[in-house]
């Protein structure tokens, strides 16, 4: 065969799929129908009627519905029952390792902790950081998904080639060699967030990237370079707007590996670090006893993996929301 | 095809070579392999000063960089601060997170395949509500919480229910076991859990997947056609649907390494193996930390066999499917 299309079409699909193999790392693989949505995705700039078409699939959608009230009692729960709960996360209390009882609904550690506040507290701890990832780590990625769609060519191939080197090596393990200098900072929590965010960007770029190389053959655009937008403009005004399902969709989903990344860095005692917790750090603190302390166990993995379910849910009910095509998949 | 082959390679090797030198730089500032020793009073500065000599770190970090590379091209991966080399001690751990991860991916794509079959043929019946709410469950459990509730909670009263220990929950092997069977057992003993806990994290996505494929393979217009022809059900989904449907995640097996090796690590520290991922994790928060050749020789093979893992997967999925040309 001669050189002539050096693999168009078989490089795309294969790139295709390690976009889909980036996410998270402990996370085995992706979500399917994510990228499927985006590779034959014929959704206009949402209108408004298309927004409350939307919402009202995501209402009926049950299993997102419940993710997003689970999420939310998490959330708020987490922020309001400190309030008013009698002990602080750091208050010492007078019973040692007791069960769960009416003072103590979760029970307490060795050394006196209260484990309501505990888990309160490090459900808000692991929270602030997911939302706080999904955030910085999604304008990254939009912005130089839609830089190397947007222009290709070289800027892409440099931008997509940084991309990969992100992905060299597992995440799990670059954040690791760094947490091991930044997280011994005052403060851990924003470290740890931001160090996330710098490597959560990646499979959201290749997505957007994608969409943005199908859109900017589109006449809508051609029309507006036509009239002589600015590319500013165009990519601000016309194409993210295009791609916003995507975008929300991502973005939801790298909450939960956020999430999940986050408390294993911190079980592995390189997130975040005393007087500070979060579920990782409680769950590493309660493992020596387990076996006779269970509650100190029990109580903050499960909230750790309803945090991440419920958020997977609504990552899933917006997808089939935003694109009815997609649905049952 | 041979042509792509070597072009991919050649890439590779190009990505290679930057992701050494960024990888360098990382562990560089990532510490200071002397805080321990230059935080004691007791230490002179002249033993400060030899022992930045012998580590190195008095030249300029290019010079640092070029004689480690040129160094690992031969092989050698210098000596970690206990004074062993690092190479030979890498490799046998790295049969030991291998007992881990070949037997892991081959179960997980063993399930994966069939629960992603059984769900999509059987779409939303009890079963595929079922068994994709597992998937879900475990998609969204960390590993760390998996391997505690199998070390803690499962081995443990098995263990006390049999009255012996069958499932260990410690380490990869019993020191001092003799004999081949004995030997065999013990390991075995050993690797179970940890097994299960990586497998049950990595079929979930890959299930989904398969799934997800297979559906729509099942809705194709050939499979249709091969149904309307005549063919009885089976033949059209063993033959004509679920092939086609096995390329894609052929594929994302091959692209998850990176993933399963990042899911050990943490599964080594839980089950306390001597592996690969338990060497990372010394060499970063041991006493005398970060262990600078443990970590850049582990970055760099890890960044070695994901480079060819993506080679891998991207010529499989062109030897799979004839609808793709290599040119």
């Amino acid at each position: 065969m001669p050189d002539t299309e050096p693999g168009t079409h078989a490089g795309a699909q294969p790139e295709f799929l390690a976009a889909e193999s980036s996410r998270g790392t402990v996370i085995a693989a992706p979500i399917p129908g994510a990228n499927v949505g985006t590779e034959t995705d014929e959704m206009a700039a949402p209108s408004r009627g298309q927004l409350r078409m939307a919402s009202r699939r995501f209402v009926r959608h049950k299993m997102a519905m419940s993710g997003a009230i689970i999420f939310l009692v998490l959330l708020l729960g987490s922020i309001i029952v400190p309030i008013f709960w009698q002990y602080s996360y750091s208050s010492i209390t007078n019973s040692f390792a007791t069960g769960p009882s009416a003072a103590h609904p979760f029970g307490t550690d060795l050394i006196g902790h209260d484990m309501l506040a505990q888990v309160m507290a490090g459900t808000l701890t692991s929270l602030e950081v997911a939302l706080l990832v999904a955030a910085i780590s999604t304008v990254i990625g939009t912005a130089i998904g839609a830089l190397a769609g947007y222009y290709g060519g070289i800027i892409d191939q440099l931008l997509m080639r940084l991309t990969d080197l992100v992905l060299v090596v597992p995440l799990i393990a670059i954040l690791l060699v760094l947490a091991n200098k930044f997280s011994r900072q005052s403060d851990s929590q924003l470290f740890v967030g931001l160090l996330l965010a710098l490597l959560f960007w990646t499979y959201l770029a290749r997505l957007i990237r994608g969409t943005f190389m199908s859109l900017r053959e589109r006449e809508f655009i051609e029309a507006e370079h036509a009239i002589g937008a600015s590319t500013w403009r165009i990519i601000l005004r016309h194409m993210v707007p295009n791609a916003a399902g995507s975008i929300v969709v991502n973005a939801t989903l790298t909450v939960a590996g956020a999430i999940l990344i986050e408390a294993s860095l911190s079980f592995l005692g390189l997130g975040i670090q005393p007087p500070q917790v979060d579920l990782g750090s409680l769950i590493a603190a309660g493992e020596g006893d387990a076996t006779t302390l269970p509650w100190l166990f029990y109580f903050p993995a499960a909230f750790l993996v309803l945090a991440i379910l419920a958020v997977n849910f609504i990552g899933d009910g917006l997808r089939d929301a935003l694109d009815p095509t997609q649905r049952g998949r | 095809m041979a042509g792509y082959l070597i072009r991919r390679l050649l890439a590779g090797i190009v990505t290679l070579a930057v992701a050494s030198f960024l990888l360098f730089l990382l562990v560089a500032v990532s510490g200071n392999p002397l805080a321990t020793l230059m935080a004691n009073p007791h230490v002179s500065p002249a033993t400060i000063a030899a022992a930045r000599h012998q580590l190195g770190l008095d030249q300029p970090l290019l010079q640092r960089y070029w004689s480690w590379l040129t160094n690992m091209l031969q092989g050698n991966f210098g000596t970690s601060t206990t004074g062993q080399p690092v190479g030979p001690e890498l490799w046998s751990r790295l049969g030991i997170t291998l007992r881990m991860v070949v037997p892991t991916v081959i179960i997980a794509a063993f399930i994966a395949v069939i629960i992603g079959v059984v769900t999509a043929v059987r779409q939303y019946s009890i079963l595929d509500h079922t068994l994709t709410g597992l998937a879900y469950l475990f998609y969204s459990a960390p590993v760390f919480v998996i391997a505690i509730l199998l070390k803690d909670f499962l081995a443990t009263d098995l263990n006390k229910a049999v009255g012996h220990t069958v499932l260990y929950t410690i380490g990869e092997s019993t020191p001092g076991t003799t004999g081949a069977w004995p030997t065999f057992t013990n390991i075995l003993g050993h690797t179970v859990l940890p097994v299960i806990t990586l497998v049950l994290v990595t079929y979930a996505g890959w299930s989904r997947y398969q799934r997800a494929s297979m559906l729509d393979v099942l809705n194709a217009d050939y499979v249709r056609f091969a149904r309307a022809k005549g063919l009885s059900p089976r033949r059209v989904l063993y033959v004509h649907a679920l092939r086609n449907a096995l390329i894609p995640v052929v594929t994302v097996v091959a692209l998850d390494f990176a993933t399963i090796i990042g899911g050990a690590i943490i599964t080594e520290i839980a089950f306390g193996w001597n592996g690969m991922g338990q060497f990372l994790y010394q060499g970063l928060t041991g006493a005398v930390s970060p262990d600078t050749a443990v970590v850049q020789a582990w970055l760099m093979i890890t960044a070695t066999a994901v480079i060819l893992f993506n080679i891998f997967a991207d010529v499989l999925y062109a030897v799979l499917d004839p609808r793709i040309r290599l040119a």
